[in-house]
């Protein structure tokens, strides 16, 4: 069967019923899109289908036939999308393992709503989980990236106190 | 005796499979003794690498595992500071297992604070043999050289580039370490500097490799069917049905172990082409399994009869005073009891190793937080001699200590052997959760007594909780002094009267450590007592705090009878001081409105802790409406002295917050019939982005102490911070982990 994967055709030869995900990784050696829990419960597994996000470990095969799939790695040329951008801006990452799902979501998103409330993105986010805790970022990335704001992600202080240190 | 040596090339490519001309460094110096149970004498030296090239390039070694706590820069960025390296021009190098390299054990919060010296001293060594190699270039006396930023700069102007020193500094004798100069701190250009990880880059570009990335030609992959009760093993299962599936290649026999320790649970393995061939042949096994000692364990039923048994006498592990003679003739009298209940790690990137064998050796690639104990334990396994046996340290997505037990790697590597091909095992989400190393339920115990000045002068405290001891074949089904020196019998009260006891209980299921390990129900035990007696007595709680915890001191427990494991450390280097856990309590208190007025359903509550040589305070603001908790704000500060990267720390503190705010509100796992009732992020919840609050504030005490415990101090007191806050919110005080029992969330 055909693929259509970053704008590039993949011939495979494969289970229909095989999740897409196992064939980006294991078939076609895309080893961005990451596995996380293959319930479609963790996000860890997101990819675009014509532009919307999908959990690829919930996409099987026959499904993902005859759309435009988007990886994290035909994301952006040079992996400079202004989100992957926000991300290094605001040291994201932590382990980093789910953050390729979180930036397809966020993009996705972003596509469709160019100037999210917190709310929303809270809402488009939350199938993404982060077990580093790098939530905080994630929104300040987010929002940087749609130009709503230049804050840090989280408020930090160096506190000195009066007394000498030991 | 410390020692510097020179490694040939040879040596040099042992230990990392990469070549390089120029200059190579490695130092050793005696190991410490180390607390955790299985770290062993191979562990003693310490041996680390700067490797510099023709172009200059300096190549640094980072020998402890990255899973997410930034120690692949901020170790690197140490020895770049000391030995006058441009960061653009450093690139890191991880380590494979060696035992030169000192302890790899990535665990216990202690990457930094162990090899901080340790680099600072590589670096200055690099650092003074290049100035040693331009003075004598140049025909001058050295110390008319100074190196900066890659270079060495004579007096007069001069300059050298260290890609024109490094051979030549390479056939220097090395420097004496006693007369090494080290950087005062006032010329640190990348100590405590917010310096990125150096895998960011690739981390957002979907191009990073974890454990789950490694693919090898000719490479199988297996997924694993488990005895679901521990001690269990297969006694049916249709082998045919699944050797007859897709892309099975094979379908192999795991055999289990009387004691769990870090050997594979008993099991059948189907090993296929692809995973999905892999999964969906396990699913035709149709496995049954032999009975098991541990199958009619109910942790519900359990945690109960723990609770009950708190409640009578136990063993006294530390003594002062005469606490039940006080406690009898007591003014006014408080007791409680709390349960915390088993939890799971669940780690974003689920176990997963790659292994190939041949008759001789055996190549390892893995998401191992211990790679030194991933090679003992696979040689065992194997047969072989440890030298035999590579490991390959990828990234981790995630470890929270799970991956500190080397048993996935052993899976894969008995499956290579038996099939003569490549294997990568790959846990399910479903694997992962319900074969954990469970981190221990608990029941404990407190009763306190105020005397008629309103001051406490008696307390009893007494925990059970199963031993991670069992795992390794104990049977005394008792908490260990180490255990216990995780802030329970550890607490640092000034009260006349006090005394700690520990009660039995038995373990039916592999028990691990997870972030922080038992600082989580002991923080929450101790935390919750101290603000309900700071209530009890009409006081208001911070202050209640710093006059329970009383004067400045630096506690001692053998007086009292207890053996403090102080997390591997002499309280000489590192005392446990009572300044500086009241100095966190003050500089929360004072960072935000502490005691203002609000609205109705809303409170604040704030504990403390120290936990890994740190100390940290929390304070979180909650609002509880019609039976649903909402988490406004958490604030927090540390005192873990030297601090080597800031953005780091705060990421862990924010990361810490959150991983608490998740195990309070909603981690439980249950037993039923030996097995975990939970399986998958559906029944076992973690916390999600709309639940964290809009408002998180780390705070960080300059300090000049020695560097302490980074990636696990923040969470013990973040579950008991959210409970007092209940508490100020609604009168109710909750008792039993987690939260989502009483309330929405």
């Amino acid at each position: 069967m055909q693929l259509i994967i970053n704008e590039q055709s993949y011939e495979i030869d494969a289970d229909p019923e095989m999740p897409l995900l196992w064939a980006l990784r294991d078939l076609l050696g895309l080893r961005g899109t990451k596995f996380g829990c293959g319930k479609g419960l963790c996000g860890a597994c997101t990819v675009h289908l014509d532009g919307a996000a999908r959990r690829a470990c919930q996409t099987p095969l026959a499904a993902a036939q005859g759309s435009r799939i988007t990886t994290i790695e035909g994301l952006a040329a040079g992996a400079d999308h202004p989100l992957q951008q926000a991300w290094q801006a605001h040291n994201v990452p932590q382990c980093g393992y789910c953050q390729p799902g979180q930036i397809m979501s966020a993009s996705a998103l972003l596509q469709q709503n160019p100037k999210p409330s917190d709310t929303d993105i809270d809402r488009a986010m939350a199938g993404n989980i982060c077990r580093c805790g790098t939530y905080p970022r994630i929104r300040a990335a987010i929002k940087q990236a749609a130009g709503l704001t230049n804050e840090p992600a989280a408020t930090v202080a160096h506190y000195v106190p009066e007394a000498d240190n030991p | 005796m410390k020692s510097i040596v020179k490694l040939s090339r040879r040596q040099f490519l042992q230990r990392t499979g990469i070549s390089s001309a120029g200059l190579l460094l490695g130092t050793s110096i005696p190991g410490k003794a180390l607390g955790a149970v299985l770290d062993t004498a191979a562990g003693s030296q310490l041996n680390l690498f700067v490797s510099i090239d023709e172009s200059g390039l300096v190549e640094i070694i980072a020998h402890r595992s990255e899973m997410g706590t930034g120690i692949r820069t901020s170790l690197p960025q140490v020895v770049a500071d000391e030995m006058e390296a441009n960061w653009d021009r450093v690139k890191v190098i991880q380590g494979l297992a060696n035992a030169d390299y000192g302890s790899q054990n990535t665990d216990g919060s202690r990457s930094v604070r162990d090899f901080y010296q340790v680099m600072r001293q590589m670096g200055a060594t690099a650092r003074t043999l290049l100035e040693q190699a331009a003075a004598s270039i140049w025909g001058v006396p050295v110390s008319e050289c100074r190196a900066r930023e890659h270079q060495v700069f004579h007096d007069s102007g001069r300059s050298l580039d260290y890609a024109q020193l490094a051979s030549h500094a390479a056939r220097l004798p090395l420097p004496d370490l006693t007369t090494l100069r080290l950087k005062p701190a006032s010329d640190f250009r990348y100590i405590g500097t917010a310096i990125p990880m150096v895998d960011l880059a690739d981390m957002v570009s979907g191009s990073a490799t974890y454990g789950i990335d490694v693919a090898l030609p000719g490479m199988l992959y297996a997924s694993i069917e488990r005895s679901p009760v521990m001690g269990g093993r297969p006694k049916t299962y249709n082998d045919k049905a699944a050797r007859d599936s897709t892309g099975v290649v094979d379908v192999i026999e795991i055999t289990g172990s009387q004691v769990p320790a870090f050997n594979p649970i008993a099991g059948i393995a189907v090993i296929a082409n692809n995973t999905w061939a892999a999964l969906q042949g396990r699913a035709k096994l149709q496995p049954q399994w032999e009975s098991s000692a541990h199958q009619d364990y109910d942790s519900k039923v359990a945690l109960q009869e723990l609770a009950a048994a708190v409640k009578s006498s136990g063993e006294v592990v530390r003594q002062r005073g005469d606490t039940t003679g006080a406690l009898a003739v007591g003014t006014r009298r408080l007791e409680a009891v709390y349960t915390t209940p088993f939890l799971a790690h669940a780690p974003m990137e689920p176990p997963v190793a790659t292994a190939r064998v041949d008759a001789s050796s055996c190549e390892i690639w893995a998401c191992t937080q211990t790679p030194q104990v991933t090679q003992r334990e696979v040689a065992r396994a194997l047969g072989l001699p440890p030298a035999a046996v590579t490991v390959h340290v990828t990234l981790l997505g995630g470890g929270f200590g799970r991956k500190s037990k080397p048993d996935f790697a052993i899976e894969a590597a008995l499956l290579a052997r038996g099939t003569g091909r490549p294997v990568q095992v790959c846990w399910s989400r479903e694997d992962d959760i319900r074969h954990d190393y469970f981190h221990a339920c608990s029941a404990q115990y407190f009763s306190a007594s105020f005397d008629n000045t309103g001051t406490v002068n008696a307390l009893l405290a007494r925990a059970a909780a199963p031993s991670i001891g069992s795992v390794f074949g104990s049977s005394d089904n008792l908490l260990s002094h180490g255990e216990l020196g995780q802030g329970f019998a550890s607490m640092p009260f000034a009260t006349p009267n006090l005394q700690i006891e520990r009660v039995p209980a038995p373990a039916h299921m592999r028990i691990g450590w997870l972030r922080s390990v038992y600082n989580i129900p002991f923080a929450f035990g101790v935390g919750s007592f101290v603000d309900e007696l700071a209530h009890a007595a009409g006081r208001e709680p911070a202050s209640f705090w710093l006059d329970l915890i009383g004067p400045d001191r630096e506690l001692d427990f053998t007086s009292e009878g207890f053996k403090f494991s102080n997390y591997g450390r002499s309280l000489t280097d590192y005392p446990w001081s009572t300044a500086r856990l009241k100095g966190v309590i003050n500089a929360l208190t004072n960072s935000l409105p502490w005691g203002e007025e609000l609205p109705a359903g809303q409170g604040w509550g704030l504990s403390a802790h120290r936990s890994f040589l740190s100390y940290v305070a929390v304070a979180s603001k909650v609002e509880v409406i019609d039976g649903k908790l909402s988490v406004l704000e958490m604030h927090c500060v540390i005192d873990c002295g030297t601090v080597v990267n800031p953005d780091r720390l705060h990421s862990q503190l924010e990361g810490a917050l959150i991983f608490g705010l998740s195990l309070a509100l909603m981690g439980e796992i249950s037993f039923a019939g030996g097995v975990s009732e939970q399986s998958n992020f559906h029944d076992y919840p973690v916390a999600r982005i709309g639940q964290t609050p809009a408002h998180i504030q780390t705070h960080i005490v300059t300090s000049n102490a020695p560097p302490a415990g980074v990636g696990e101090p923040g969470v013990p007191p973040v579950a008991p911070s959210i409970a007092n806050a209940i508490f100020a919110a609604s009168g109710q005080r909750l008792r039993q982990l987690p939260l989502n029992r009483y309330l929405r969330v």
